[in-house]
């Protein structure tokens, strides 16, 4: 899951501070999730960009936003407010914002941020995950990645910064050598620690990438 | 062959001391400092940005210090130089005749001067322990031949007062498989603590030097127990310091005792003193723990 969150709405307004007429687009999957863009969200940005003095021409929760196909089909149906529009928000995660500043001429403007990967803790809690490093390394490191939970994605095992257990760029954080290291005790695996791991290879963090299975 | 090498691998207790580049473009204390330690110890350890706060670098630190006399020792840290750099500066050294080089992961940059600043670690500490070896083979890390391969001799960091301290050994056991040769520790206090350490590293091929950091005052020891990962000063060296009429004669006074006991009980093979601000402390701490290298006694 992309987690994404609003941006202040003060940032918001800014950047629409010279546009009257809005279309507001969200997205059914992700940003619905993380509440940044599901039909809830736009209806109160729109409470909101109203009482401001703009005019809200319509809106439409794209499903989902990063489709660019779909996303060409779903906005033929605003086609007309489009014309009238003078800018579109984007509530979804970068990805979608992109799709749909392919797809309309109008002027887009990002409602959220765009955070990180995450996993789904409990509704409303969420987790960074992965990195999408190109090169996943789980399968020896008890399924906890230390490309993305440890912030030096460091590769051999823990810096000397961790403090109970607690990481030092975070102390909120758990060191992920820590975690790692008490998996793989609890799995009898701890040699999966010993081999010297070559420096990881940055060739495939080159962005940005393509990919065509066809 | 490296100075504090010749000590180390002759069985020589080696004393190092740490010295950190100066903010700024004044360099005349850092070269107050150098005469105070010259003939008093075997290297002098330079720091890489220590804590992650801009400052000179330490590979030009290091040839101001050489050109002093002393011998110095490279910190080089992952955290601000992919392995273009990182190698370019360990050529460099090379070049200068740096030839003892720590190599170190660093402090990450949100806990220093510069949170806003990107932070790199391309290479981890093994990573550019494996850089420097390659680079020694006469070849980079991509396999390019170098016109003449730099000669260095390498170390690493360890920390003895570390929860769970068997991953902290294992990770020293891929140190040495990478180049390492010498570690220096984390500053220790309790002897207990190198006691448990020396038993549980005493069949790995490298050398040992202890973290040696004299207290100022009770709170400092109190500061570095809650905020510095892997410090641990046991209460009654609080309640000394707490005691102590002149505080800063008692932190000298802890730290040479410990020296000696280290020594003594033949717990480390040197020791490496920190005294964070207080260089000129050293060779009281010395004095005091009747330490002298010995090419300087038979100078």
């Amino acid at each position: 899951m992309i987690i994404s969150e609003q941006k202040p709405i003060e940032e918001i307004l800014e950047s629409i501070k010279d546009c009257k007429k809005v279309v507001i687009t969200g997205c059914s999957l992700c940003a619905t999730t993380c509440k940044s863009g599901g039909e809830e969200e736009i209806l109160k940005l729109k409470e909101i960009l109203e009482e401001q003095g703009k005019e809200v021409l319509g809106y439409k929760v794209l499903d989902p936003a990063c489709n660019y196909l779909k996303v060409r089909k779903d906005m033929k149906k605003l086609k007309s407010e489009l014309k009238e529009a003078d800018a579109l928000i984007s509530l979804s995660c970068g990805d979608g914002t992109q799709t749909v500043a392919k797809v309309v001429k109008v002027p887009v403007y990002p409602g959220t941020n765009t955070l990180f990967i995450g996993e789904i803790e409990r509704v409303g809690k969420f987790e960074e995950a992965c990195r999408a490093c190109g090169d996943c390394q789980l399968a020896w490191t008890g399924g906890i990645c230390p490309i993305t939970k440890c912030p030096k994605s460091l590769i051999n095992g823990p810096c000397g910064g961790a403090m109970d257990g607690k990481c030092e760029v975070n102390s909120d954080n758990d060191c992920a050598w820590v975690m790692i290291y008490e998996k793989l005790k609890e799995m009898d695996k701890l040699e999966n620690l010993e081999e010297v791991k070559p420096p990881t290879d940055y060739q495939k963090w080159v962005h940005p990438s393509k990919v065509s299975i066809r | 062959m490296s100075l504090l090498r010749e000590v180390l691998e002759n069985g020589e207790f080696a004393i190092t001391a740490e010295m950190a580049p100066p903010k700024g473009t004044d360099i005349s204390h850092l070269r107050k400092c150098a005469q105070l330690m010259k003939g008093r110890v075997h290297g002098v350890n330079v720091t890489d940005f220590q804590s992650a706060v801009m400052r000179v670098t330490s590979l030009a630190t290091c040839k101001i210090l050489k050109e002093e006399g002393l011998e110095p020792v490279l910190q080089l840290t992952g955290r601000d130089r992919n392995r273009i750099a990182t190698q370019g500066e360990l050529l460099s050294a090379g070049v200068f005749g740096i030839e003892n080089v720590l190599c170190l992961t660093g402090d990450h940059t949100v806990v220093g001067d510069h949170p806003q600043a990107k932070p790199v670690y391309d290479l981890d500490c093994i990573g550019i322990l494996q850089a420097a070896t390659t680079l020694m083979d006469g070849k980079d890390m991509a396999g390019n031949e170098l016109n003449k391969a730099p000669e260095f001799y390498l170390g690493a960091c360890v920390t003895p007062e570390y929860e769970p301290l068997e991953i902290q050994i294992i990770k020293m056991k891929k140190k040495i498989k990478a180049g390492a040769r010498f570690f220096q520790t984390q500053g220790v206090f309790d002897i207990e603590t190198m006691r448990k350490f020396r038993e549980l590293t005493k069949d790995l091929d490298c050398k040992i030097l202890a973290g040696i950091i004299p207290l100022k005052s009770a709170g400092m020891a109190k500061f570095m127990n809650k905020n510095v990962p892997g410090i641990n000063v046991p209460d009654k060296l609080i309640e000394r310091m707490k005691n102590a009429e002149d505080k800063k004669k008692e932190g000298i006074k802890i730290a040479a005792e410990l020296i000696q006991q280290l020594k003594e009980e033949n717990l480390c093979d040197g020791v490496h003193i920190m005294a964070i601000g207080a260089e000129e402390n050293v060779p009281v701490i010395l004095d005091e723990a009747n330490l002298t290298p010995s090419y300087a006694a038979n100078a």
